[in-house]
Order: C-alpha cells, then sequence, then structure tokens
C-alpha cells in the first residue's frame, strides 16, 4: 500500500472516532468518553498528516506550521481551563469563530495554490470555484456572527434585539451583492473579488446577528457552529480530503437537528428565533401600562422569608443566570440541606434554557455536589408548584415570566416557563428591578403574591440560611 | 487527491444522514455539551490547513496558512478541552447523604440505585 493509503485509512479511523464521539456526547453516561474519543481521533489524524510529503519536507513552512500549533495550544489549554463556567458559552462562541475562519482562510489559500498551478491551464473547473466561495462564504458568516454573539453575551452591546429602519432593506441589498459578487468570481477565478465576497460576508454575520434577542443567542451559536462544520466541509472539498468533508458535514447535519432541539426546548421555531425581530419594533413592556418603575412591589426582609419557608412543606427554588453569577450555588446548596433536615421537601426547578445555554444550569449546579435527583426538569417540576409553598427564584427572570404565557406581543410569547406563580408563594432574589436578559418587564415581580429580596443573591442566600438556622 | 467530485458528493450526503442519526435523541441537558464537543470536532480543519501550508508559496499563502493553522488548533484544542471541564461536572455521582427525614420509603430503593452503577463513576 502506498503511504496516501495508508494516511486515507488512518483519516478513516478518525472519521469513527468522530461518528462514536458524537454519538456518546449524547448519552449522559458515556458523554465524557466520547469527547475524550473525539480527541483521541483528532490527535491521530494531525499526527498522521504531518507524514504527508509535501508536510513533511516543508522544511521552514514545516517550523512555521509547528510555531503556529504550539502557539494556538498555548493560548487555547489556559484558556478554557481558566474560563468561568458562566462564562463558557462566550469560549464556545470564539472556538468557533476562529474555527470559521481558519475554513475561509484554507479555501482561500487553497484558490491561490490553485490558480497558480492552472495559470498554464486556463481557468479552473466552475465547481472548484463554487466549492472555495462557499468556504469563505460560510466561514466568514460564521467567524462575524460568532463575534457578534460574543459580544452579545459578554453585555458589551445589549442583549437586546438591535433593529433600525431599513435593516431588511440593507439585508437585501448585502445578500444579492454578495449573490452577484460570486457569480462574477466564478466566472473571471478573480481573487480580488472573492475578497469582496469575503469581506460582504463577513458584513453579512454582523447584520444577521444583531436583531438576534440575547436569550436566543445560544441557539444562535449552535447555529453558527453547524455553519463552520459546513465551512470545513466545503473547505475539504477545495482540497480532497474526505476527513474535512466528513467531519465538517456530521457537524454541519447535526448542529442545525441541534439547533432545531433547542429552539424547540424554549418552544420557539427556528424562524421564530432568527428573524422575529424583523420588521416589527419590539417593546420593552410586558404589560399595558407603560412605566415600570412607578408601581409598588413588596420588599421583604431575609428573616421573614426565612421563616415562611422553614415552616412551608414545598419549598421550590428556581435559579437562574444571577445565582452563577454570584457563584452562589454552593449557598443555595447549603440553604436546602438546611431545610430538608428540618424536614421541608426541597427540589430545583431548571428550566431548560436557565443560565445561558441549554442544560448550562445543569453543569453550574452539579459543580456545587447538589445531588441529581433533587434537580427537576421543568415538565417535571410543573405539575407540582401548585401544592408547593414557596417558589425561591434566585436570579432568574425570563423563565418564570407569565409574559410568555399570556402576551402574545411580547418577544418571549410561546416559550415555556417554570410556573412560579401557581405557587402559593413567590420569592425573588434579584439585584434590581432591571428586567432579564430578554430585556422584558414581568409582571409576576407586582403580584401580590411575591416578596422581593434586593441584593446580590450570595448575600441574601446567606442571611437566609441564618435565619432559617434561628427560626 | 484525484479523487472525482461524485465521489467527494456522495461522501457528503451519507455524512449527512448520519450526522443527523447520531444525535436524533439528545436530553436537553446534554444540548450545550454536544454543541461545544462538535464544535471541537470541526476544529479537525487544522488537517486542512497543515497540507495547505504543506503546498504554500510565496509570502501571501505561508501567512495566511500560518494563521489558519493557528486559529484552527485554537479550535480544536480549546474545544475539546472546554468540553471536557464542562462534563468533568457530571462524571462523579455526589457523596451519598442522609436522606431526609421526611422521607424514609425514598431511602430504600436509593440504596440498591447508588450500589447498580459503579461503572458510571471512576
Amino acid at each position: 500500500m502506498t503511504l496516501f493509503t495508508w494516511i486515507d485509512l488512518v483519516y478513516l479511523l478518525a472519521v469513527i472516532g468522530f461518528i462514536l464521539a458524537l454519538k456518546g456526547l449524547g448519552s449522559p453516561k458515556f458523554a465524557r468518553q466520547g469527547n475524550l474519543l473525539g480527541a483521541a481521533a483528532a490527535a491521530l489524524a494531525i499526527a498522521m498528516t504531518f507524514a504527508i510529503p509535501s508536510v513533511r519536507h516543508a522544511g521552514g513552512r514545516l517550523l512555521l506550521m509547528v510555531v503556529a500549533m504550539v502557539l494556538g495550544a498555548a493560548i487555547a489549554v489556559p484558556a478554557a481551563r481558566k474560563v468561568k463556567m458562566t462564562a463558557m458559552p462566550q469560549m464556545v462562541a470564539i472556538f468557533n469563530g476562529v474555527g470559521g475562519a481558519a475554513a475561509a482562510l484554507v479555501s482561500l489559500d487553497a484558490f491561490l495554490i490553485l490558480t497558480r498551478y492552472d495559470a498554464s491551464a486556463g481557468k479552473p473547473a466552475v465547481y472548484r470555484i463554487v466549492e472555495v466561495i462557499l468556504g469563505v462564504l460560510i466561514g466568514c458568516v460564521s467567524l462575524s456572527g460568532s463575534a457578534i454573539a460574543f459580544i452579545k453575551l459578554q453585555e458589551l452591546i445589549t442583549g437586546r434585539p438591535i433593529t433600525y429602519p431599513g435593516q431588511q432593506v440593507i439585508n437585501a441589498i448585502v445578500g444579492l451583492a454578495i449573490v452577484g459578487l460570486a457569480l462574477a468570481a466564478i466566472l473571471t477565478a478573480n481573487v480580488v473579488l472573492l475578497v469582496a465576497v469575503a469581506v460582504l460576508a463577513l458584513v453579512l454575520g454582523v447584520i444577521f446577528v444583531l436583531p438576534i434577542g440575547g436569550a436566543d443567542v445560544p441557539v444562535l451559536i449552535s447555529l453558527l457552529n453547524s455553519f463552520t462544520g459546513l465551512a470545513v466541509a466545503a473547505s475539504g472539498f477545495s482540497l480532497g480530503n474526505n476527513l474535512l468533508i466528513v467531519a465538517g458535514t456530521l457537524v454541519g447535519a447535526s448542529g442545525i437537528l441541534l439547533t432545531r432541539m433547542m429552539s424547540k426546548a424554549m418552544g420557539r421555531s427556528l424562524a421564530n428565533v432568527l428573524f422575529s425581530a424583523f420588521g416589527s419594533v419590539v417593546t420593552a413592556t410586558g404589560g399595558a401600562d407603560g412605566s415600570a418603575d412607578a408601581r409598588p412591589v413588596k420588599v421583604g426582609t431575609p428573616e421573614d422569608v426565612g421563616v415562611l419557608m422553614a415552616y412551608a412543606r414545598k419549598v421550590v427554588i428556581i435559579p437562574g443566570y444571577g445565582l452563577a453569577v454570584a457563584q452562589a450555588q454552593h449557598t443555595a446548596r447549603e440553604l436546602a440541606d438546611l431545610l430538608m433536615e428540618r424536614g421541608v421537601e426541597v427540589f430545583y426547578a431548571i428550566h431548560p434554557v436557565a443560565g445561558r445555554m441549554p442544560g448550562h444550569m445543569n453543569v453550574l449546579l452539579a459543580e456545587a455536589n447538589v445531588p441529581y435527583d433533587e434537580l427537576k426538569e421543568m415538565d417535571e417540576a410543573n405539575p407540582e408548584m401548585p401544592t408547593a409553598d414557596v417558589a425561591l427564584v434566585v436570579g432568574a427572570n425570563d423563565t418564570v415570566n407569565p409574559a410568555a404565557n399570556n402576551t402574545p406581543g411580547s418577544p418571549i410569547y410561546g416559550m415555556p416557563i417554570v410556573h412560579a406563580d401557581q405557587a402559593k408563594a413567590i420569592v425573588f432574589l434579584k439585584r434590581s428591578m432591571r428586567p432579564g436578559f430578554a430585556g422584558i418587564d414581568n409582571e409576576l415581580l407586582y403580584d401580590p403574591k411575591t416578596t422581593m429580596l434586593f441584593g446580590d443573591a450570595k448575600d441574601t442566600l446567606t442571611k437566609l440560611v441564618a435565619a432559617v438556622k434561628s427560626a | 487527491m484525484s479523487v472525482g467530485i461524485i465521489e467527494l458528493l456522495t461522501i457528503f450526503v451519507l455524512a449527512a444522514f448520519v450526522g443527523i442519526e447520531v444525535v436524533s435523541k439528545v436530553p436537553s441537558i446534554l444540548h450545550t455539551p454536544l454543541m461545544s464537543g462538535s464544535n471541537a470536532i470541526h476544529g479537525i480543519v487544522l488537517v486542512g490547513t497543515m497540507t495547505i501550508m504543506g503546498e504554500a508559496h510565496g509570502t501571501v499563502q505561508v501567512t495566511l496558512g500560518f494563521f489558519a493553522v493557528l486559529l484552527a488548533t485554537l479550535n480544536v484544542v480549546g474545544g475539546f478541552v472546554v468540553t471536557d471541564r464542562m462534563l468533568e461536572m457530571f462524571k462523579a455521582k455526589p457523596a451519598p447523604r442522609p436522606s431526609p427525614p421526611a422521607d424514609p420509603a425514598g431511602a430504600a430503593p436509593a440504596a440498591p440505585d447508588g450500589d447498580g452503577t459503579p461503572g458510571a463513576a471512576s
């Protein structure tokens, strides 16, 4: 067998590894092994790539390659290790964006190499240019889209949908310009036109993501992840590399399905997530009466609430992103344990998108060693809500907002919520009256059954622990 | 590398069906790790950046190749490490705790369950 046959065989092994990795990642029992298997498959394929003669004998370029890899690993490992669990979604967005950029660069470079070789033989075949354009286009959209998603999640800009007059017109012009330039590039094989497509694709990524609301950004990242997979597949076509085609397509196809599952978990259609902000300027109020600040809310003391919970039969803790930001998981668990010692039934009701991404809250609570059997998914928790004496909402807002059920104009209308409103008493631990990530007001805060405890979630929980102890 | 476009397209289509098939049933708690893990998998574009670097000539191509390798490494290495960190949280079952006194019935089935799944925890 020739060397290339061996290389292709090793790539095939890597492909099997990736398929099994994805399969494993979908099951709670084998998820970690699945990920490790994927990493091993990638390492194997990368090691084998060094055996390709043009790589092995690349001299100075081989050195540069190794430098780039060492540098990349030296940046990525500490970044991935140190990132806070709460900032995980942003991290995924960054890694996805750079992957898209890499795919776009590969396609661009492949084009330069292709036109160099074919300079004597005339214009390269049309499908070769199409492959390049797809790689560059999708990769660039993924790059700039991920960058904006990062900026939104990091709250460097508002999480609300950003809309401006003429948005649809501008989108249409950019889209048509890309199609026109791409066709011209295909006909002429001109690299300047290709670069112009790349630049417009970057613009498209930005204007595509800006109108998407903060709460929907995780779904968006999943979609962009899928895009990067497709860009990688396109660059695999340009290189005639089966491994890239299969790995990229696996991610592209599974990513689209995953994106649909995520939007379904939020009770939305994908089209609704992506385009709901278009053409309608979203109003920020949940209720009919305009100014929210003027309305009275009931502010309680930790002592009152401590007594309320200590003598309750059933307490449901509804955690949200605020709990994670305050690093209050451990204190929440302490409070839950204390209540359970007193014979109070306690469980956590987890909204599928609590935190910033589906499943994010489970990860955060697992970090605090909260036992699995105390975590209840929303569908399991909701039937129990009417019998709950206290719903303790810690740093959550949008996921308990009744507007999702009863205000058709609301941006979150249709999203399933945890029915905190059905509990006999509701306690909100919040820093302020500020609306949640979706940027909309919550009627439940003004409910007569609701008591507000303002302040940092961790401080307030610590006070509650003390109050329950002395109750 | 003289594989025809039709062969490549065939591989593409089959891979798309496999991709849809493997993630057809995923519990919502694993959505985020799955996304992150598949994000790492497309980092295998690193292999493509390496072969491109092997064929690059001139400053422009080599510079583009260098950054492509760098960015792809970030993707593949960072992707797998960050996913592993997420999944680390799921690995060990928390230490057994005294069950609440109000729920004596729940204590009995809990014990064999803890013994029955030693394979999951290491």
